[in-house]
């Protein structure tokens, strides 16, 4: 909605860029004029007396948002990926139905006629042949995608939860708590952690699964009761000792007790809470509900999703913990509570959107690494269990056959790295949008 | 080589950059002459365009996106634009030198003072490895680092600002330039830090007889340290004087809009700071006319449809103004500064 | 740390039913339990644990202990011993350490050689392009890394298995053997990592090709090369120094498929059998053991950051 008026001062047109514009120079005679939005229809220009105004606002008068947009659109490769992401997109959403609408085939039918039960080469009544069970492979594959994507997405999802939650926290808090945090992230992260996922996944996947669940409330009561109660410690520990500076050895004795008494009764409650929810019986009613609802495949799925989430939400909770510090000590923010702005809004209406950047750009390029962990555990014979595919899964069973039948692992593959491909090139042309300095003249 | 002792002549030099937004003027038409010894001073706000033309000078504008599209520079009878660029290496650290403003990020992080010194004399005057440590350890004490010795070895992360400023000089005249460019030597430091370097750069040109352009923002740094004067807007140069004159009677009413915003405690007391309106223009969308005509107080149609002339008020003193002469008059009768007021 | 892994590790594996029994032949029950007397196993879970991390770090022998696994020296009259993992359910008899010790090189062999050629081949690229920004090679050299991303290791190793060795007969398609064996491996392996640093390097480069103190190396007359190599090269490293700690963990599992597609009897293989046959030594110890490493790892690039970064030597 661009409005064209008038500058107040030399007549020339001028156009504001958003309905949030407040201030406009005119381009010719460099005359800045005030926006009065009194009258939405027809905004009005004063002429600025005072001579201060803010240059970036004045000149552009888009937002941080709009402006990363704009730039996003003229990086012809991040354009590019964002296409054929959508195309992606729809195909794998509304493909399967109108698919087997046209052609009655299924990503899992297979064909009663025992001489169908092999694997053709591309046709026009299988575009991508068939695999070894008769399976059309273009149905399967956009089954698959379905799976893909989800999975990329949903992992993605949970460690953002995860890690934007305690980078939030740590870098919030700052300190000796933020310390502590990122040092138990450090220590996590050297830990090659796809071993950590391949044992895990090995042992509960599949049948295991409900041993899983059962556990499950426990965990959750745990890590509460836990997380509580260490907030509730450092609290006391603060409250006594926070005066204190003195350094005689009475007192750090006197400290190292507490804080060791302290620690023992955090793993005391989080033990307690633990068995206590395990003592109901909760986790093994939950199971059994959950294995009637459930099927196998879909379960192992869900457990991959999580098991996912868990290996990348390190490097998100340090990207956000970072962005948090610095934000935290910038000017807007003392600022902000200078003219008596609450904490819940500083937090949300001032610190979030500028973290929310870096944020983006990571998630973004988390979801194919996520991808491609899925599909490297599919090969392990951990990932996606049929009948469910995966392009993962697929391009895994393909890879037998190579030599033979090339098309059983070309299409998967091919979709794979194209879709792969777009979300870099997304990632990266966000990355140069939200961060200017990294422009290309 | 030199005539009629003129180290370096600039000749309507243009250098434009494309941007996203199109193509900037940074440097629209630049004259100037400076002579063997002599200090010039060129004066501007932020984007007036005064380090484009010193980095066009060396040739150090980056290629894409600037590029230097006409005018001459001539250094010492060279003429610099159309030398190859290996012989304009040669030149640069050794007969013309730079120092930048942020002496923080100028130094590289990862490297000893001592190696930094020891590139330039070791690459453009011979020395051997010995030799380029003492002189570098020479040159330290000569900007008086105490206790050089020792702190030719750190790295610049241990020096204060001022001190790597210091060390930046040293650096650059290690080779005994004939010119020496300083590029806001001082806007990054502290103010009692600024008196000394300035005082450092006064103290050296006078002993090693080198010529040098400073550049900077501000007025008061140049009154003391400068024999001439340019002042730059909007990529063109506004008003050409020696320093003298050019405080006590500017020909521009730019020059008048700075003097008089420079503020005074002891004559003006009690009454309103002086601002220039409005603000700078966007280099890259220029209006016909001249550049400064929507922020001047006597601007007047023909301003903003004609650009203006270069007048010249006498030889040494010129104008880009269609009302010089009567602004030369006005500040002989009102000097825009209170001081020079009080002087009178 | 280590023993925060071990400690979890050895809790899933306790946690999951199934033991590695399940999938063997039934014992006749008198054997079973001398077999379970003599892993311990039957006694209660907490005393399990406790013996194994004693048996993990360093315990002092009793006088009738016979075994030779792990590290053993006398301390006066006491015999310590320390890193013993027990004996691979699997494969009888062999003790865990020894067979690390067996499949170790031919993993490390390859997993060295392919960090070192990414890291030749990636920061060559990333350097080049860095220099010849926004031309074709720039762009080639990038859209080629992004396929490098792109594509899954155990896609493209059967891939170049296909063109260069059955194809093209020129290098043999698996198993351990010369150095002509490594060729297509090595390549699987170090893609991914290659296209990381590839893109790596360009973009500290360019960072750095920005700053200040380069414009200044310039202005004292130095010529590109120099201001390249002396200069721009230090601080345009750093990030691929910060990338070796993790790329050498994920790189681990790399080696995991690569091992399943050329044949190759290394340590990934192993641990992948080990996990899905519940051989609970073997995979405890191969877990701890790659931990600990990669740990160390972490702790020499740390420090060799300090050598890189001056200004952090003193923090």
């Amino acid at each position: 909605m661009l409005k064209e008026l008038s500058c107040p001062k030399c007549g020339a047109p001028v156009t504001l860029e958003s309905e949030r514009q407040q201030i406009v120079v005119c381009k010719f005679c460099a005359a800045p004029s005030v926006v009065d939005f009194g009258d939405r229809e027809h905004p009005r220009l004063t002429i600025e007396e005072s001579g201060v105004i803010d240059t970036a606002a004045a000149v552009s008068g888009t937002s941080l948002w709009g402006d990363a947009w704009k730039r996003l659109l003229k990086n012809k490769l991040a354009v590019f990926g964002l296409v054929v992401l959508a195309v992606m997109a729809l195909l794998v959403t509304i493909g399967p139905p109108i698919f087997t609408a046209i052609t009655g085939l299924t990503a899992d039918y297979i064909p009663d006629d025992g001489a169908l039960l092999k694997s053709f080469p591309p046709s026009l009544q299988h575009p991508m042949g068939t695999d070894e069970a008769g399976r059309d492979i273009f149905a399967r594959v956009l089954q698959g995608g379905r799976i893909s994507i989800a999975v990329g997405i949903i992992s993605t999802i949970v460690s953002l939860i995860v890690g934007v939650s305690y980078g939030a926290v740590a870098g919030y808090m700052g300190g000796s708590i933020d310390n502590v945090m990122m040092r138990i992230v450090d220590i996590i992260y050297a830990i090659p952690y796809i071993l950590i996922v391949i044992v895990l996944l090995s042992v509960f996947g599949g049948p295991n699964t409900q041993v899983l669940i059962a556990w499950l409330p426990s965990i959750v009561a745990g890590t509460i009761v836990g997380v509580a109660a260490l907030l509730a410690a450092f609290w006391i520990y603060r409250r006594v000792f926070g005066e204190m500076l003195a350094r005689s050895i009475g007192e750090k004795a006197i400290r190292l007790v507490s804080g060791i008494a302290l620690a023992v009764g955090v793993f005391l409650l989080i033990g307690a809470a633990t068995s206590v929810i395990g003592e109901t019986g909760l986790g093994a009613s939950l199971a059994e509900r959950y294995s009637d609802r459930v099927n196998l495949g879909l379960s192992q799925i869900f457990l991959l999703f999580f098991a996912l989430g868990l290996v990348s939400w390190l490097t998100m909770a340090r990207v956000v913990r970072g962005q948090i510090l610095s934000l935290k000590n910038q000017e807007f923010v003392t600022a902000a509570k200078a003219t008596g702005v609450s904490t819940p809004a500083i937090i949300f209406r001032h610190l979030v959107p500028n973290a929310l950047g870096p944020v983006i750009v990571y998630a973004t390029l988390t979801v194919p690494s996520v991808m491609l962990s899925e599909a490297f555990l599919s090969y392990l014979g951990l990932g996606v269990q049929a009948p469910y595919a995966s392009w993962g899964s697929l391009a895994a069973d393909g890879v037998k056959n190579i030599a033979i039948f090339p098309w059983q692992l070309i299409f998967p593959g091919v979709t794979m790295a194209l879709t792969l491909f777009s979300l870099n090139f997304l990632g990266d042309g966000l990355r140069d949008a939200l961060d200017p300095q990294t422009r290309k003249f | 080589m030199t005539n009629n002792g003129t180290i370096l002549s600039v000749n309507d030099l243009k250098t434009y950059f494309q941007t996203e937004d199109g193509v900037v003027k940074a440097v629209d038409g630049i004259s100037f002459e400076l002579k063997k010894g002599e200090t010039l001073g060129i004066v501007g706000e932020s984007g007036s365009g005064k380090s484009v033309t010193n980095l066009s000078v060396m040739r150090l504008i980056p290629e894409p996106p600037g590029k230097i599209v006409g005018g001459d520079v001539v250094f010492d009878g060279i003429d610099v634009r159309s030398l190859p660029i290996d012989e304009v290496r040669k030149i640069r650290g050794k007969r013309i030198a730079m120092i930048f403003q942020d002496p923080m990020t100028s130094l590289n992080p990862f490297l000893k003072i001592s190696t930094q010194l020891m590139e330039v004399t070791r690459l453009h005057l011979g020395h051997t490895k010995q030799q380029a440590y003492e002189h570098a350890i020479k040159m330290l004490k000569t900007v008086g680092i105490p206790d050089a010795e020792s702190r030719v070895d750190n790295y610049p992360h241990e020096f204060s600002g001022g001190m790597r400023q210091r060390v930046m000089i040293a650096m650059a005249l290690s080779c005994d330039p004939e010119l020496l460019i300083a590029d806001e030597p001082t806007t990054a430091l502290d103010v009692t830090i600024q008196a000394q370097i300035l005082e450092l750069i006064k103290d050296l040109k006078a002993r090693m007889g080198t010529s040098v352009i400073l550049i900077t923002h501000d007025l008061g740094v140049v009154a003391g340290m400068t024999d001439k004067i340019i002042v730059m807007y909007a990529g063109k140069v506004f008003e050409q004087a020696p320093t003298k004159e050019l405080f006590s009677t500017p020909a521009n009413p730019y020059t008048r809009g700075l003097l008089r915003s420079v503020p005074d405690p002891a004559h003006e007391q009690g009454k309103e700071l002086y601002q220039i309106p409005g603000l700078p223009p966007d280099v890259a969308h220029l209006p016909p006319g001249c550049p400064f005509a929507e922020r001047c107080d006597r601007a007047e149609d023909i301003c903003r449809k004609e650009f203006p002339p270069f007048v010249e008020i006498n030889p040494d003193h010129h104008s880009l103004c269609h009302f010089a002469k009567e602004v030369y008059e006005e500040s002989k009768v009102h000097p825009p500064t209170a001081a020079a007021r009080a002087n009178k | 740390m280590a023993l925060l892994v071990v400690t979890l590790t050895w809790g899933l594996i306790r946690i999951a039913p199934g033991t590695f029994y399940d999938s063997e032949k039934r014992l006749p029950p008198a054997i079973e339990a001398n077999i379970k007397k003599k892993y311990g196993l039957d006694k209660p879970w907490y005393t399990q644990y406790f013996m194994m991390l004693g048996n993990v770090t360093c315990r002092t022998m009793a006088a009738d202990e016979t075994t030779l696994n792990g590290v053993q020296f006398s301390l006066g009259s006491t015999r310590v011993k320390c890193f013993d993992f027990g004996d691979s359910l699997k494969y009888e008899g062999q003790s865990v350490n020894e067979i690390i010790r067996r499949h170790l090189p031919y993993s490390a062999t390859i997993g060295i050689i392919a960090y070192i050629l990414a890291l030749i081949v990636g920061g060559g690229a990333g350097l080049f392009a860095a220099l010849r920004q926004n031309s074709i090679y720039d762009y080639g050299s990038m859209a080629l890394a992004m396929l490098g991303l792109s594509v899954p290791n155990f896609v493209l190793g059967p891939i170049l298995v296909l063109v260069f060795a059955l194809g093209l007969y020129w290098v043999p398609a698996a198993r351990w053997g010369g150095v002509l064996n490594l060729i297509l491996p090595v390549i699987t392996l170090s893609a991914i990592y290659a296209a990381y640093i590839a893109r790596l390097t360009r973009a500290g480069m360019l960072e750095v090709m920005r700053s200040d103190y380069i414009r200044t190396a310039r202005a004292k007359g130095l010529n590109e090369t120099s201001v390249l190599l002396k200069h721009a090269i230090r601080g345009g490293i750093i990030p691929v120094v910060s990338f070796t700690g993790p790329a050498l963990a994920a790189l681990l599992a790399g080696t995991v498929v690569v091992e399943r597609i050329f044949s190759i009897p290394g340590l990934g293989n192993i641990f992948i059998q080990s996990v899905l046959n519940r051989d609970e030594p073997l995979t405890l110890g191969i877990v701890a053991f790659l931990s600990v490493l990669v740990m160390l790892l972490n702790l020499i690039v740390d420090i060799s950051y300090g050598f890189l970064d001056p200004r952090i030597r003193y923090e």
